[in-house]
């Protein structure tokens, strides 16, 4: 328990340590967040969908989170690289309790940095529809966090280079984000594209997030919750998997 | 406190570490030299559970590594060939999270830390980041977490290298008293022959895999019939150059470098 606990620890301090990467990954999400969500505000608007800054910013939420957390997995690169994955794979402690430690680290930051955007989603004029649905909110968020810090433990435990990490960028983590309609709803697509977007993790836990902040669901907020769910349990087994798997 | 019978390592065709065998007994320092690529960190992986043996066995203060792991873990502190520090920790964090995962108790942890910081002339600088500390001071911390959790015996795998001579000396007096202080068994790995030549009780060469040779400094000087340690290492291993070729951790390392600039 120590262990996992000081791991824990470790995550949550490099993070608070790195103030200007704090700074620095707000950038891309307020871009989303003001350029898309005043520029197309208009567009939306005539299309009949009300506010478009409502809609986006529980999708810039859910990419602040997913790329948080799937970065914090990947970041086993750079423990690799700097040699402290060692240390840790030699001492006496079970591995499991070794990645979940990370896991949960890397999840409860990128929960940090999605509450961080919420606030600014607040400053920029984004209202949740209810109070009572709300703190259903930061339960999807932390489900999208465990989701992707696993897979990005998982991909994080074989990557042995930079080259990979672009790969990971452009063919993973891009598409799941542009497939989960977190910047444009889900229904009347064509057929193809709508049944890529229910392949990606991410759709449900941006439809889960836009249900308890501004009431609009496309699969409803228990499927999001109960698929987000099994996805985890499954992503968690085989990041744990992979990561027992490590060799130096 | 480590025995080694016949031990085999492959990979794919190539056979690293080939039918090697020795036995370090408790309280000895013992140094294992080799040219790049005779096998010498392959052997150090297998005793510390990192690589399992293809055959053969290893024995580590009676436990199996292959088997027992977490429990051979608990017997043993190593300092790699590269730094294994957090950097964006400050040397006590890193202290506290090894001693942590070596289940030391919080008091014995906070007091050998504080002893083994000021060994090791850190104590003033124990609240700095790691990343803002020389590579001497990376060394020196490094070694001190090794002995934080009172290991029964310590791998250093080239752990001078880079370092100034002001930093060696001081390194290895202080090894030499722990060596003695707390009956800790050494089993270390140098390019240096005049270190090994100084610390070391007994020496074993190893080349292509196999130990060449074994004994105290003095047998090995007089069984090649030269002067220095460094001329019978020569005549054991002869005078080519082993090439590695770099992998994609040496790669990642050079990255790293220019990173730091």
């Amino acid at each position: 328990m120590n262990a996992i606990y000081i791991l824990w620890l470790r995550e949550l301090k490099k993070y608070t340590r790195s103030r200007a990467q704090i700074v620095a990954s707000l950038g891309q999400p307020l871009l989303y967040l003001l350029v898309l969500g005043f520029g197309l505000g208009p567009v939306f608007q005539k299309a009949g969908n009300g506010s478009y800054l409502q809609f986006v910013a529980p999708g810039v939420i859910g990419m602040t989170v997913l790329f948080t957390s799937i970065f914090s997995g990947i970041a086993l690169l750079f423990d690799r690289q700097f040699g402290f994955l060692k240390e840790t794979l030699v001492a006496p402690v079970p591995r499991l309790r070794i990645m979940i430690g990370r896991t949960l680290g890397g999840a409860t930051v990128a929960m940090l940095q999605g509450t961080l955007i919420l606030i600014v989603c607040l400053i920029a004029g984004f209202r949740p529809v209810s109070l009572a649905t709300a703190p259903f909110g930061v339960l999807f968020m932390a489900l999208i966090a465990i989701v992707f810090a696993a897979l990005g433990t998982a991909i994080g435990s074989g990557l042995q280079d930079m080259q990979g990490f672009q790969l990971i960028m452009n063919f993973l983590v891009l598409p799941i984000f542009f497939l989960s309609g977190a910047l444009f709803p889900l229904n009347n697509l064509p057929k193809a594209l709508s049944f890529i977007t229910r392949l990606d993790p991410l759709s449900y836990g941006v439809d889960g997030l836009r249900a308890a902040l501004i009431g609009v669901t496309q699969f409803g907020m228990t499927t999001d919750f109960a698929v987000l769910c099994v996805i985890a349990v499954g992503l968690l087994f085989f990041g744990a998997w992979r990561f027992s798997k490590i060799e130096i | 406190m480590i025995r080694v019978q016949n031990l085999v390592r492959r990979f794919g065709d190539f056979t690293a570490v080939n039918d090697i065998s020795f036995e370090v007994p408790k309280g000895e320092i013992f140094a294992f030299l080799g040219p790049n690529g005779a096998g010498k960190t392959t052997t150090i992986k297998m005793l510390t559970t990192l690589l399992p043996p293809t055959s053969g066995s290893l024995e580590l203060n009676g436990l199996d590594p292959a088997r027992q792991q977490n429990q051979v873990r608990q017997q043993f502190g190593i300092v790699f060939q590269d730094p294994s520090l957090d950097q964006d920790l400050t040397a006590a964090e890193n202290l506290e999270l090894h001693g942590v995962l070596y289940h030391v108790p919080k008091k014995v942890r906070r007091e050998r830390s504080e002893m083994l910081l000021k060994l090791f002339e850190l104590w003033d600088r124990r609240d700095t980041l790691v990343k803002r500390f020389s590579g001497g001071m990376k060394r020196r911390l490094e070694i001190a977490r090794g002995f934080l959790h009172t290991p029964r015996i310590l791998f250093l795998d080239e752990p001078t290298l880079g370092l100034d001579p002001q930093s060696r000396n001081q390194l290895w007096t202080h090894v030499k008293r722990l060596n003695e202080t707390e009956q800790v068994t050494v089993f270390l790995t140098t390019h240096y022959m005049e270190e090994a030549d100084r610390v070391a009780h007994r020496i074993a060469v190893i080349d292509h895999g196999r130990i060449v040779a074994m004994g105290t400094s003095q047998e090995l000087k007089e069984r090649t019939g030269k002067e220095s340690l460094e001329e019978a290492f020569l005549a054991l291993t002869g005078t080519s150059i082993r090439d590695e070729s770099a992998n994609s951790a040496d790669q990642l390392r050079q990255m790293a470098r220019m990173w730091r600039r």
